[in-house]
């Protein structure tokens, strides 16, 4: 507040006493801010124009395009797309084995990310919303955010190097007297890479949801007898639960969609693979966009019940 | 309400996950001292010879530029957008406006390769149509399209907090609208802003999935690393270097964003 000082500056300086000779003229901006003035529907439309046509026509444009290419097939000859409209991709993908075993394959991993991190992100995120000492809080909670947002590819990178031939998982097993354990560019491989990926996404909402417990409620239950488990079972987990599908939206989300893991660490496909190959090497962009519906309609169904579950107030 | 081998038993467990989420990226570091060509563990001799190396790499410094540019780009785009959809939602009612947040949101929640190949076609189809062709230009589209959100979340975070009441006094001592805006709504929301530029900054830096597909010819740095984890004589010493330089270099505004917003608006998953 105090820096509208600029505002009273003339105000100040003769106390408001010396009678104003001149008129203001009135500014380029005060014209402005006049001509906006009691116009909320300009004002309205000058900030909303440009995101809605950023987002509402760039973006949706595209996904609208990308919908309406999966019905569309690519000329064998010219290699050119073609727009006639037919349900050709999806034949394709309906018919052959290898599509269905890659699409169950990736949900299957998907599922088994998110449980995985969901028990590994839980004794973590207890740890800092009720254990923790309130001043390591803020420290634990930026250890936490820093791999969150940062370099998802040099983090994958990192277990290829871990994970190949005598690298340091190997070392590591060596030592411990298992030998060579040599799960480098294995699917076990692929499965830690993911679950290490998204782990930090699924922290952070499963936090927010048990730093949002009153403790009066935990002690309510053990005043009416309740044992430690029962508490935890009765009280903690049900209040919990909408972080816990928040935190799985991402797990399951995220490895549905990538090909980048896989690609690195890995040598079986996944869906994101297989678009990737089709709108690159294979060059079949409608056959891409066809696949690829596949995880947006999965996802479109996982949000919708994540929704009734009440987990869109943790995001 | 824990008993104390409970605590301990939580503690341990928690201080484990911790570790595995650390652990990669010690090695990365460890790795970027590497003297020899082999991966293998333990590293046989340290060096620093590929920092230099890296340093006079052409292909790096084209590629560290390329990523800059991209990266201020889609930042500066995202702040002029983000904020006046957050400013717009928070100050009018209109016809849609909970479509507005959930449009904003669509290019982070729907997986990024659906993002990426969906812009692809349109630049195509934009090929087609006016020559439009992929470049620079079209990385900052991509990622200007996914970084909005971040500055909107935390931008209509703020607002939400911000009393109204401090506008209108302002309008009451006679402030008009530009005096308004520079000395009450700016200093309350500038946090937030600075915040939110940061995260789309790192958000844009180190994304490599939407720009496969929307870069054509120009290699950002993540797409380098790719290509040079992918093809190892290219540059296996090189590589190491560069993706602790790219990870160190996106800690810096994760690091900040974070401490600007600490406490006040949620930062964490925020927009994802």
């Amino acid at each position: 507040m105090h820096r509208l000082l600029g505002v009273d500056a003339e105000v100040d300086r003769d106390q408001g006493l010396t009678k104003r000779t001149e008129p203001r003229t009135p500014t380029r901006r005060l014209q402005l801010s006049a001509a906006l003035h009691g116009r909320p529907r300009l004002k309205l439309a000058l900030l909303l124009v440009p995101p809605i046509v950023w987002i509402g026509v760039i973006y949706l444009g595209s996904l609208t395009l990308l919908f309406a290419s999966a019905f569309w097939r690519v000329d064998e000859l010219s290699g050119t797309i073609v727009h006639d409209w037919g349900l050709q991709n999806f034949r394709t993908i309906w018919e052959n084995e290898i599509y269905h075993t890659v699409a169950f394959r990736t949900i299957k991993f998907a599922a088994a990310v998110t449980v995985i991190d969901i028990m590994l992100a839980f004794p973590l995120a207890y740890y800092v919303a009720r254990i923790a000492r309130p001043k390591s809080r803020p420290v634990i909670l930026l250890l936490i955010v820093m791999p969150l947002w940062s370099s998802y590819l040099v983090r994958a990178f990192a277990w290829r190097t871990i994970l190949s031939h005598n690298g340091v998982l190997d070392w590591a097993t060596s030592k411990l007297g298992l030998g060579a354990i040599g799960i480098g560019y294995s699917d076990t491989a692929v499965l830690i890479v993911f679950c290490y990926l998204w782990l930090p996404f699924v922290i952070l909402p499963i936090y927010t949801a048990l730093e949002r417990i009153p403790s009066s409620l935990l002690e309510a239950s053990q005043d009416l007898g309740a044992k430690n488990a029962t508490t935890f079972r009765r009280v903690v987990l049900p209040l919990a639960k909408p972080g816990i599908v928040a935190g799985s939206i991402f797990s399951f989300a995220l490895t549905l969609g990538d090909y980048i893991a896989p690609s690195l660490v890995g040598k079986t496909q996944f869906i994101g693979n297989i678009v990737k190959d089709n709108v690159g090497a294979a060059n079949n962009a409608p056959f891409a966009a066809a696949y690829a519906l596949i995880p947006v309609a999965i996802m479109a169904v996982y949000l919708t019940v994540a929704r009734r579950m009440g987990a869109f107030e943790e995001l | 309400m824990e008993s104390k081998a409970t605590r301990v038993l939580v503690r341990t467990a928690a201080m484990l996950v911790l570790a595995f989420l650390y652990i990669p990226l010690i090695i990365i570091v460890l790795y970027a001292f590497n003297g020899s060509i082999s991966q293998s563990w333990p590293i046989q001799h340290w060096s620093l010879e590929w920092f230099s190396r890296a340093w006079h790499d052409q292909a790096v410094r084209d590629a560290l530029l390329a990523s800059l540019k991209a990266a201020t780009g889609a930042t500066v785009i995202a702040l002029l957008l983000g904020s006046a959809a957050a400013f717009a939602v928070h100050r009018f009612k209109f016809f849609g406006r909970d479509a507005v947040s959930f449009a904003l949101v669509l290019p982070i929640a729907l997986p990024g390769i659906v993002t990426g190949i969906a812009l692809a076609s349109a630049i195509n189809y934009g090929g087609d149509l006016f020559g439009m062709q992929f470049g620079l230009f079209t990385v900052i589209l991509g990622h200007a399209t996914f970084c909005i959100v971040l500055v909107y979340n935390n931008v209509v975070a703020r607002l939400r907090r911000t009393s109204l009441s401090l506008v209108e006094a302002s309008q009451d001592l006679g402030a008009d609208g530009w005096q308004t805006f520079r000395f009450v709504v700016l200093p309350s929301i500038r946090t937030a802003l600075v915040a939110g530029g940061l995260l789309a900054f790192a958000l844009s830096w180190d994304e490599i999935v939407v720009t496969t597909f929307t870069a054509g010819n120009v290699q950002t740095l993540p797409l380098w690393i790719y290509g040079a984890i992918r093809n190892p004589q290219s540059g296996r010493g090189l590589v190491n270097v560069v993706a602790m330089a790219v990870m160190l270099a996106s800690f810096i505004p994760v690091y900040f964003a974070q401490r600007l917003t600490r406490q006040t608006d949620a930062m964490g998953t925020t927009g994802l």
